[in-house]
């Protein structure tokens, strides 16, 4: 049928691996603004949940790296990671391969899009989940955009790839959320974790609540890295969600989570028309 | 410099319980198994977080590595500030390190 709910959020491990260790009232007011994100999106219905996640080398590697995949299978396992170490426990996730099969080949119209019908879900999608469909009631469709082995696909081509989505979920008869995880700036896996930039950030959710197209795809990979850290190459995440809602972004939650090492971000956008 | 294959068996490590299994039986065997340099080869059959960090591996696959040895967080992110006493700035990649050494931003 159509796009109908769209939003980005964070995924780092921490957020639920070191719950324990972060500052109850940030951390509990950080988790309320993820399940008010997960009532908007059981309250358009959706038959489908697109997870357009950065992967950290869960399924693909160096050997064989798409710059755009979509799983398209019945059935993913989750998590990749130690159960005890995420605090999340290892499950299976109902997908819809029929439905995927559909949506690839709409994007494929655009992009060159790799399919896979074996998938392990990394925390980058798993702790979305967690809190978004923590009954797992929602049919879940990965897609992963490259942000960990440069070299990485464009800017532009996230943008284009998020078109194709749009493009993709309007020509199915389905209803499909779609939701973007990832960090802004951020350092993590190295002694600087829990670094981030926080005017870097205030910047690219403020272009990204204008979908300001020229501006978010401004940025450079090179002043990336140096502004934002590795972390915030996953920002293609983010911009792939603001090419397919197309209308304006609305912020819920965004502040430092050290211990996480991230900025945490919840937030949704609305869905415009196609013109 | 092979941090290709050092990589590699990181990936395979984090991924496959069969070959956690070799790693904790047959390591010696495994490691054959990948491209490594001598001194690859030692970090990891030591599990030294902090070398492998300054070879410049990937740090999502090294972080999960060090998850596995079940070192917990605050000794991993030391393991890194370590290394980079020992052995000097990180060689390769894009995961190296922009707070001095005292700074611990999260508190760890």
């Amino acid at each position: 049928m159509s796009l109908v709910f769209a939003g980005i959020c964070s995924h780092a491990p921490g957020i639920t691996g070191r719950a324990h260790m972060a500052e109850p009232a940030l951390r509990d007011e950080f988790y309320a603004a993820l399940r008010q994100m997960s009532a908007e999106l059981h309250a358009t219905k959706p038959d489908a949940l697109i997870v357009v996640a950065a992967e950290h080398f869960a399924n693909f590697f160096m050997n064989n790296m798409p710059a755009f995949a979509l799983g398209m299978s019945d059935e993913y396992q989750g998590p990749i990671e130690d159960p005890e170490w995420l605090k999340i426990e290892r499950r299976k996730i109902r997908g819809n391969a029929a439905l995927s099969k559909r949506l690839i080949v709409e994007v494929m119209n655009s992009v060159d899009v790799a399919y896979a019908e074996e998938w392990k879900f990394d925390h980058g999608i798993m702790v979305p989940l967690h809190f978004l469909t923590p009954a797992y009631d929602i049919p879940v469709i990965p897609a992963n955009i490259n942000c960990q082995g440069p070299p990485l696909t464009p800017l532009h081509r996230a943008w284009a790839f998020g078109e194709a989505l749009r493009h993709a979920a309007d020509a199915v008869p389905e209803r499909i959320a779609l939701v973007g995880t990832g960090g802004i700036s951020h350092w993590p896996a190295t002694p600087d974790s829990g670094k981030v930039n926080e005017a870097w950030d205030r910047e690219l959710l403020d272009r990204w609540s204008r979908n300001d197209r020229q501006a978010l795809l401004s940025y450079t990979d090179v002043a990336t890295y140096r502004d934002a850290g590795q972390g915030g190459f996953e920002i293609r995440t983010f911009i792939s969600v603001a090419a397919a809602a197309g209308g304006r972004g609305t912020i819920h939650f965004s502040k430092p989570i050290p211990i996480f090492a991230v900025g945490c971000t919840v937030a949704t956008m609305n869905i415009a028309c196609r013109t | 410099m092979s941090l290709y294959g050092l990589q590699k068996f990181l990936y395979e490590l984090n991924r496959d319980a069969r070959v956690q299994e070799r790693y904790r039986d047959d390591r010696a065997a495994l490691l054959t198994q990948y491209p490594l340099t001598d001194e690859e080869r030692a970090a990891i059959e030591a599990g030294d977080i902090g070398l492998i960090y300054v070879l410049g591996a990937n740090g999502q696959l090294l972080m999960h590595f060090a998850a596995y040895l079940g070192m917990p967080w605050a000794d991993y992110i030391k393991a890194m500030r370590d290394g980079i006493v020992t052995h000097g700035p990180v060689r390769a990649g894009v995961y190296t390190m922009t707070t001095g050494m005292d700074e611990k931003v999260a508190g760890v």
